[in-house]
């Protein structure tokens, strides 16, 4: 990672809600610092100015779910040294891309009255199914502080610290007990990427896998346990299928429970 | 010589949880927190879980209520003692620069005086485990140093066994040897707790309290106490010649099938009280001129454990599996003198996938016997 000086930087955003971006507003205490330390180049969920590339940073929002949005995100790249896909939608599909596992065009009759006027590709896509990613911040949303990590680093030229390790790993250190354990609550903890400080188990909640697939998730073993708890594969599908439903291991895996269902 | 041994009415028992936070103790007792038993701070003897217990099997735990009055009727807790003497995050240092260059800060910090209440046998011999990686080697650990040092240890001899506890095959229990300042047998009729001295802090703390002589008829029952807890005991690791026998393992086809079970989530070792890894984080604010280092608990099943140049050395489940049980039953004895398992249980409770190392040890042993009698027929 090469050291940056005054470096440009540029908020993208594909099919998503905003909330990742919302999330970067959120960094209330240190906005005013950040834009000292870099120029807000284009952000327009912040401001309307636009100034063009290219960009020593891209933040990438929203996946890949429209021909047009195919194209820009070729342009995007080009303009861009360092690409960061921010977001379930960016990294994942995000929730939209539940539609993967369906016929779209029915989606489109179903819910438009005029589906003929809407432009939309088979698949919602994750960035790096198009174009090179530098790195990738998980979760749904975003973790703020991540943000300013990776900014931080980047800054300075030293390795950003992210974790990929389960949830599990910092639901420990966060000193909470295993409520898959002592409650036999469905938690995704085991096979999910950590980042979030094990918001959902510290409040006797299963987590429900925001921040997608860990660095070497074992679905087979997670379905197992899960059914050992008596757990249903319906119920199972769905917690599966949420905002990281596409990512890899996820969608096999769901898509094998649904297949042993039908069987 | 036998250590002093005294009778305390269990009304007086709050008198000794009193006299040691009259000395500046900090208590760390057992507790319960979301439907577990939970080592954390408490203020009395209100705080504990008076009449619970705890039901363990792999990947299972539920907390029941019993009809008695028991104040140490349950056995090891979720958490571990070395939460407090081995803190999950710590901050090492912070940097800053100037124009004289880069100047270090050690954080100042007040380490309390912990009073560890109802330390069990097997997680005595974890902390002593634990002594001889951070104090015994060529480097001290000053924090933990620090924190062990003034720590007073009123251990339990244990009254009840789960079905996850086999620290009768390590030695390490379920009767506390050594290594406490006291050391307290419940009684069964409720009544009474004999209470062993072991050290100076020990006696001076007794001298406080309403206690007499144990007469050998005490000690007598509190001998039938442990042996009651033994008889309870089922769950077994033969340790003869394991070492050995672990090391021509590698190859094992049993490792694979284990590999099929294992979430990587790392649970197992972050609920050992003897693992002791951890990692260092550097981080540095907006402006580059601040940085700290953090230390944190790491533990083998993630990647980045072994992140070496270009790339992690143990990618695959049965790499880290394998890497994590050799070390704890064999490759800790070459480097520590003992091995890393004190048969406490946690990671077989709190394998949400319910792995039994014990069960593991078996199958290996297993297999192992079936490849000779297959070379020999």
């Amino acid at each position: 990672m090469k050291q940056i000086k005054i470096p440009k930087l540029a908020v993208w955003k594909f099919t998503s809600c905003d909330g990742c971006q919302l999330s970067i507003l959120d960094l209330e205490d240190h906005l005013l610092e950040i834009g000292q330390r870099i120029e807000i180049a284009y952000f327009l969920e912040a401001s309307s100015r636009k100034v063009k590339g290219p960009y020593d940073i891209s933040l990438v929002e929203g996946s890949i779910s429209t021909p047009e949005e195919e194209e820009t995100i070729h342009k995007i790249r080009k303009q861009s040294k360092f690409l960061i896909a921010i977001g379930a939608c960016a990294t994942a599909g995000g929730i939209q891309a539940l539609r993967n596992f369906r016929d779209v065009a029915e989606f489109q009759k179903i819910v438009y009255p005029n589906p003929e006027y809407i432009e939309t590709l088979k698949y919602a896509t994750p960035i790096s199914h198009h174009v090179r990613v530098d790195l990738e911040l998980r979760g749904c949303p975003i973790n703020k502080t991540h943000v300013l990590e990776v900014i931080s680093a980047l800054l300075i030229g030293r390795k950003p610290s992210l974790p990929h390790h389960s949830v599990c790993i910092e639901c420990k250190k966060r000193g909470n007990p295993c409520i898959l354990v002592s409650k036999g609550i469905l938690c995704m903890g085991p096979v999910t990427s950590a980042g979030c400080g094990a918001i959902c188990p510290a409040y006797n909640r299963g987590c429900y896998g925001c921040f997608g697939p860990s660095e070497s998730p074992n679905l087979h073993a997670f379905i197992s346990l899960a059914q050992r708890l008596g757990i249903t594969n319906s119920t199972l599908i769905h917690a599966l299928r949420s905002f990281n439903a596409f990512a890899d291991s996820f969608r096999e895996a769901s898509i094998y429970l649904e297949a042993s269902e039908e069987s | 010589m036998e250590p002093k041994a005294y009778i305390l009415a269990r009304e007086s028992f709050e008198a000794l949880l009193q006299s040691l936070k009259s000395r500046g103790y900090t208590l760390i007792g057992p507790t319960i927190r979301d439907d577990v038993l939970w080592y954390a701070e408490i203020q009395s003897v209100e705080d504990f879980p008076i009449g619970w217990t705890d039901v363990q099997g792999p990947g299972q735990y539920r907390l029941q209520k019993q009809d008695r009055d028991t104040l140490f009727g349950f056995t090891v807790a979720a958490n571990t003692w070395k939460s407090f003497l081995f803190p999950p995050r710590l901050l090492l240092w912070r940097s800053k620069r100037t124009e004289n260059g880069i100047e270090f800060e050690q954080p100042t910090r007040s380490i309390p005086k912990l009073a560890l209440i109802g330390v069990r046998a097997c997680e005595l011999a974890a902390i002593q485990v634990q002594d001889r990686v951070f104090l015994q080697q060529e480097f001290v650990d000053p924090e933990y140093q620090a924190r062990r040092e003034q720590a007073f240890i009123l251990a339990v001899n244990c009254g009840t066994a789960a079905a996850t506890c086999f620290c009768t095959s390590l030695g390490t229990g379920p009767k506390a040897s050594n290594g406490y300042d006291l050391a307290l047998t419940e009684l069964p009729d409720g009544k009474r707790l004999l209470i062993e001295v072991g050290s100076e802090q020990g006696d001076e703390v007794i001298q406080d309290l309403p206690v007499h002589p144990a007469k050998p008829a005490d000690l007598q029952e509190a001998e039938q106490v442990i042996q009651n807890t033994v008889s309870q005991i089922t769950r077994e690791l033969q340790t003869e010649g394991l070492q050995t026998f672990l090391y021509a393992q590698y190859e094992n086809p049993h490792w694979d099938e284990v590999a099929k079970r294992c979430l990587t989530c790392g649970n197992c070792t972050l609920v050992c009280p003897t693992c002791f890894c951890s990692t260092v984080e550097d981080r540095s604010d907006l402006s580059g001129d601040l940085a700290e280092r953090w230390r944190t608990w790491d533990s083998c099943f993630s990647l980045e454990f072994t992140y070496l140049h270009g790339g992690p050395i143990r990618t695959s489940a049965k790499a880290r599996y394998r890497h994590w049980l050799l070390h704890k039953l064999a490759t800790w004895i070459d480097q520590f003198g003992t091995l890393g398992c004190v048969g406490c249980g946690r990671c077989i409770t709190w394998c949400p996938a319910g792995i039994d190392l014990t069960e593991e040890v078996r199958s290996l042993q297993r297999l192992a016997h079936r490849e000779v009698d297959h070379a020999k027929s």
